[in-house]
């Protein structure tokens, strides 16, 4: 990692005629530089798994209140899975339209300056998130949760609504607008590509707007939405200070995503109880985070391996 | 008109028809809003429903219902990015809103060493630690991102290593931030004992995060430096690691300082990473290798959780003062970005 002093270190030797040895040495460092990226990615694996693999197999006190691992992290799981597909369920459809607004409805000029507008929601760090979401969005929420109670009650992860509105729905509401910006990032690069004659040429024809975003733009940006909604996914399995700050938690099995006492997810779990962990608790803590690293790690080459295949690279 | 010519466009609305539609779905939409004594944001959302309807349905009358449904994706289109903006105008109110009382003088610069209840207590420990870890994270990873730009730009270009660390930057930047904390964590465990917390392990962490970033943003900006500008070097005589360090670099400079500070201003606001690894403590800590260390983050969480009203009020205060820092190295980046960016396409 200190190896990059050496170029100014050869710098001085190789004043008198040009040599090979200072291109040699600067691209070793080059080399080491970019396989350092490597060996990090492996080292995360590694470390996880060397302090983690305890967490697997401990005796059953330490997974209290449960017996084993698998049912520790059971819970937790579901938790995740339903606060990441609501949040997506309800993020998708807006990060479609405001990146088709960005590209095609709004005045040209404007385009820019409101793309923007939508990456300051990124740089909103997470725990102002989570402090907004508990303190006013839950609040504002509640009458949704009664509402889906009330007449959605029949699905079964709309139990007994939470009176104060702090519950996995909240949090995934939350994870909805914080995935947004990187979804809508991802969707826009991909409309502004369509290529100009296919979209003209729609027109030409007589077809409306919207018919030649329907007929000319999607097909051609299929890949890249999809690669968009993976990586949105990725965001929201690992996001962590907003549910934590939005959840009031209990380590019980339930699918009601609207009640009070709902399992928070995988990293909000860590986060919640890194605090007052023994030594095996946090071999525990880091076994979970070891499966959320692999499970989010294959969601991210998975998108990335989609939006790679399509003719175009994204992010050139 | 009656002898057969033939009419080779449709009926349409007059340009100013959205404009009319949408000031009589305010209007209709204040009727209401008067008698029910609804706020500005009933209001407008009603009209906005009544727009929705009505605009459309004009269109099917007049212009048939291809320009209907074109109309209604349109109005559709133009409610989504209200609706998705609203959040973070909302944050932003509250924010200051919320926040502004709790700023003074002695907020910033007394910590919260022996506080107790309702006292005044203050970030400035806070500040400081999330200084010193970000300008360690910074340390370590700007080198290494800025040198595997150059490596992917200047010697992998499309070889099959180039590409397989092309990939994985693209992977790293979807790596959740916790496991990047309890990364830190176990590595730290690893070599110092289960108990061990210092602010370094943030700075690892963080500096995790921070890579791909920075890969990202150096790549883009020295792919965009000319060949003739390289090829106007080697034709000189200049070895190609000078050439790299003394035309390439500098002419990507504003660029690459650009992606640094925009890394920088995404980690700063990071919270659970620094949480697990870095802890928190009540008092300065200066030492970044030992002991725990408090950041803004992780003040505003554990200010929160311990739900008091003076609590919220000081994570309030917390928030509003990191969300200035973010927006401030935001703009820094911006300005550095537009004032020499032009310079180098010459």
């Amino acid at each position: 990692m200190t190896t990059t002093a050496s170029p100014e270190r050869t710098e001085s030797v190789t004043t008198p005629r040009p040599s090979r040895r200072g291109d040699r040495a600067f691209a070793t460092v080059v080399r080491v530089a970019a396989l350092t990226i490597l060996v990090a990615l492996v080292a995360v694996f590694v470390f996880l798994a060397a302090e983690g693999w305890k967490g697997l197999t401990s005796d059953s006190a330490t997974y209290a209140p449960f017996t084993s691992f698998a049912g520790y992290i059971a819970p937790l799981i579901v938790s995740t899975l339903l606060a990441s597909a609501i949040a997506l369920v309800v993020s998708v459809p807006f990060a479609i339209a405001v990146a088709l607004f960005i590209s095609h409805y709004a005045p040209r000029r404007l385009g820019a300056a409101l793309g923007y507008v939508i990456d300051l929601l990124a740089a909103v760090p997470s725990v102002v998130f989570g402090l907004w979401g508990g303190r006013y969005l839950a609040g504002y929420l509640q009458p949704a949760h009664v509402w889906l109670h009330d007449h959605l009650g029949f699905v079964p992860i709309f139990g007994e609504p939470s009176p104060n509105g702090r519950s996995l729905f909240t949090a995934a509401i939350v994870l909805a607008i914080m995935i947004l910006p990187i979804m809508t990032a991802i969707s826009r690069e991909v409309f502004l590509q369509t290529p100009r004659l296919h979209e003209e040429a729609a027109l030409a024809l007589g077809a409306t707007r919207w018919e030649m975003i329907r007929y000319a733009v999607f097909p051609h940006a299929r890949s890249g939405m999809v690669a968009g909604t993976m990586l949105g996914l990725g965001r929201a399995l690992g996001e962590t200070m907003a549910v934590a700050m939005v959840l009031a938690t209990t380590p019980t099995t339930t699918l009601d995503v609207i009640g009070t006492a709902s399992p928070p997810t995988i990293a909000a779990n860590i986060a919640l109880n890194y605090k007052e962990a023994t030594p095996e608790r946090q071999s525990l803590l880091i076994a979970t985070g070891l499966v959320l690293f692999v499970v989010t790690f294959l969601v991210n080459v998975a998108a990335r391996w989609v939006a790679g295949r399509s003719a175009r690279r994204l992010a050139r | 008109m009656t002898t057969g010519i033939m009419h080779i466009s449709h009926a349409r609305l007059p340009r100013w028809a959205p404009v009319l539609a949408g000031a009589v779905a305010l209007a209709l939409a204040g009727l209401p809003a008067l008698l029910a004594g609804w706020g500005p944001l009933k209001w407008v959302a009603a009209a906005m429903v009544v727009f929705l309807v009505a605009m459309p349905a004009w269109s099917r009358v007049v212009e048939g219902r291809r320009a209907a449904v074109d109309r209604l994706v349109t109005g559709l289109i133009w409610t989504a990015f209200a609706i998705a903006v609203s959040p973070l105008v909302w944050l932003l109110y509250v924010v200051v809103r919320s926040g502004a009382p709790a700023i003074n003088t002695e907020f910033l610069s007394i910590s919260m060493l022996n506080v107790i209840g309702d006292e005044q207590g203050g970030i400035y420990h806070a500040l400081l630690g999330t200084l010193l870890i970000t300008v360690a994270a910074a340390i370590i990873s700007v080198p290494i991102g800025i040198l595997t730009a150059v490596y992917l730009v200047e010697y992998g270009k499309t070889s099959r290593t180039a590409r397989i660390i092309t990939f994985l930057v693209d992977v790293m930047t979807g790596i959740p931030s916790i496991v990047a904390g309890l990364f830190a964590l176990a590595l730290l465990v690893l070599l110092f004992g289960p108990a061990f917390r210092a602010g370094i392990g943030g700075s690892i962490a963080l500096s995790l995060l921070m890579i791909p970033t920075v890969v990202r943003s150096s790549e883009e900006m020295m792919r965009l430096v000319p060949d003739d500008l390289r090829e106007a070097s080697y034709a000189l005589g200049v070895p190609k690691w000078r050439t790299v360090t003394r035309v390439v670099l500098p002419t990507s400079l504003a660029g690459i300082v650009t992606g640094v500070v925009l890394a920088v201003s995404r980690v700063i606001g990071e919270t659970a990473p620094l949480l697990v690894v870095a802890g928190a403590t009540d008092g300065v800590n200066t030492n970044l290798f030992d002991g725990r260390m408090t950041t803004l983050p992780v003040f505003i969480f554990s200010q929160y959780a311990s739900s008091t009203p003076v609590g919220y009020q000081r994570a309030w205060g917390g928030a509003l003062v990191l969300i200035a820092l973010v927006m401030v190295l935001n703009l820094i980046a911006r300005i550095v970005g537009r004032m020499f960016a032009p310079a180098q396409g010459q």
